[in-house]
């Protein structure tokens, strides 16, 4: 008897804090659509989509990402697999005007959706660079030589067999 | 005189014979650096490579600037990156300049590249509060950004004044060289170009000396007798800006 009358009593405070608990659900199923994940450019082998099983990618790339983060940076490690270059080389096109912070980006998708700031891309490059801006061969010859390398390259060396013959303490 | 021919007889027979062991001896190291120095990208940096550079500043040539630009091409900063607008320019990152030196009594006009000295015992990371300044086991000294809090004691503490601290959002940053706001940044050595290939790596100052004629900058590590540095260190020497102080860099200047 006891027993009944004590649960007829806390019966509306029961309903009560299950509608509340259930609110939030009916509002955010409404109300805020799923992120628009933009699709990968390929897949990383023939077996697997993405460089771990996605579901693992989803639930952990931060893990992977700040692991590889500090092999590269104290050990100079620098394998492919988890490095964020290449997330970003496969997750965001090319000369896209998209940014991170934009909730097109492919980061920001999903990181607008679940509330978690990434501050990653206060440095690190948010989209593709072409590789040929800084190829070995090319870089340091691009920007100060323009299209007549040639003509530089003898006026030059007779700068340098100038200088070469002024270091007896003349001065130039 | 069939006694003198026998003498030329027998050096050449001994210089042959000498040359002939050279040989023998200097293929068999040849091999073993190849094996030594190739660096596989799952294998972390070691301490038995310490790479360094050597710049003959008679070689430097006056007004002359092309390893500072190239340092901007390859990095990302300076004119490679027209983000940073809003800073004065005694506040832009710099992390290679040229000095020009005039001795006021000869009026001799010397000019040298000047940038992170990459020494054994850097003064940067022994103040460093969180432990973001660091020298990697390869002996380059880096900034890691993920945990520097931009205190700048580093560059306080620097006798050469080679780091620089971003004070504005910047955009556009290349993917090997990543910088932002509220960090110190310098010179990395293009460890980027080490880590992918530490036999033919060459930071991108050298290499635009090299493409100018110059040749003036010699990258190599300090550690293999075999280096072109360590040979030229060897017979004709080097000095260190500031040596009293007793850093061991591993840049090293000559003609200064």
């Amino acid at each position: 008897m006891t027993r009944l009358y004590r649960f007829a009593r806390n019966l509306p405070a029961g309903i009560l804090m299950l509608v509340t608990l259930a609110l939030p659900l009916v509002v955010q199923g409404g109300g805020v659509p799923m992120p628009d994940v933009p699709k990968a450019k390929r897949h990383y082998s023939a077996d697997s989509e993405c460089v771990a099983p996605v579901d693992e990618m989803r639930k952990n790339h931060m893990e992977y990402i700040l692991h590889q983060r500090d092999e590269t940076m104290h050990r100079g490690i620098r394998t492919p697999q988890f490095a964020l270059e290449e997330c970003i080389n496969c997750h965001v096109p090319e000369n896209t005007e998209v940014r991170a912070g934009n909730p097109e980006h492919f980061c920001s998708s999903c990181h607008t959706y679940a509330a978690v700031k990434v501050d990653c891309f206060q440095c690190h490059a948010d989209r593709p660079v072409k590789q040929t801006n800084f190829h070995p061969l090319t870089s340091g010859r691009m920007p100060h030589h323009g299209s007549d390398i040639s003509n530089n390259q003898e006026s030059l060396s007779e700068e340098t067999l100038l200088v070469l013959t002024n270091q007896g303490g003349k001065e130039e | 005189m069939s006694e003198k021919q026998d003498n030329q007889l027998s050096r050449r027979e001994f210089l042959s014979g000498s040359t002939a062991a050279a040989g023998l001896a200097v293929a068999p190291g040849v091999f073993l650096t190849l094996t030594a120095q190739a660096k596989p990208a799952g294998q972390p940096v070691s301490s038995e490579n310490r790479w360094g550079m050597l710049i003959d500043s008679n070689k430097c040539a006056n007004g002359c600037t092309s390893c500072v630009s190239a340092c901007e091409q390859e990095n990302g900063w300076g004119s490679a990156n027209p983000t940073e607008n809003k800073s004065s320019p005694e506040q832009k990152a710099q992390w290679i300049r040229k000095v020009t030196l005039r001795d006021k009594e000869t009026g001799h006009v010397q000019s040298l590249p000047l940038m992170c000295q990459h020494c054994e015992h850097p003064p940067c990371v022994d103040v460093c509060p969180t432990g973001a300044s660091f020298k990697r086991a390869d002996g380059i000294v880096l900034v890691d950004k993920h945990i520097c809090i931009g205190c700048r004691y580093c560059m306080m503490a620097c006798p050469y004044k080679a780091r620089s601290f971003i004070h504005e959002d910047l955009q556009d940053q290349l993917p090997h060289a990543p910088r932002g706001k509220g960090t110190v940044e310098s010179c990395t050595l293009c460890v980027h170009r080490v880590d992918r290939d530490s036999d033919k790596a060459v930071p991108a100052c050298a290499e635009a000396c090299n493409s100018e004629g110059h040749r003036a900058m010699v990258f190599g590590d300090l550690k293999d007798p075999d280096s072109e540095i360590s040979r030229e260190l060897k017979n004709y020497g080097g000095e260190q800006i500031r040596a009293d102080l007793g850093l061991n860099t591993g840049i090293r200047y000559r003609g200064i």
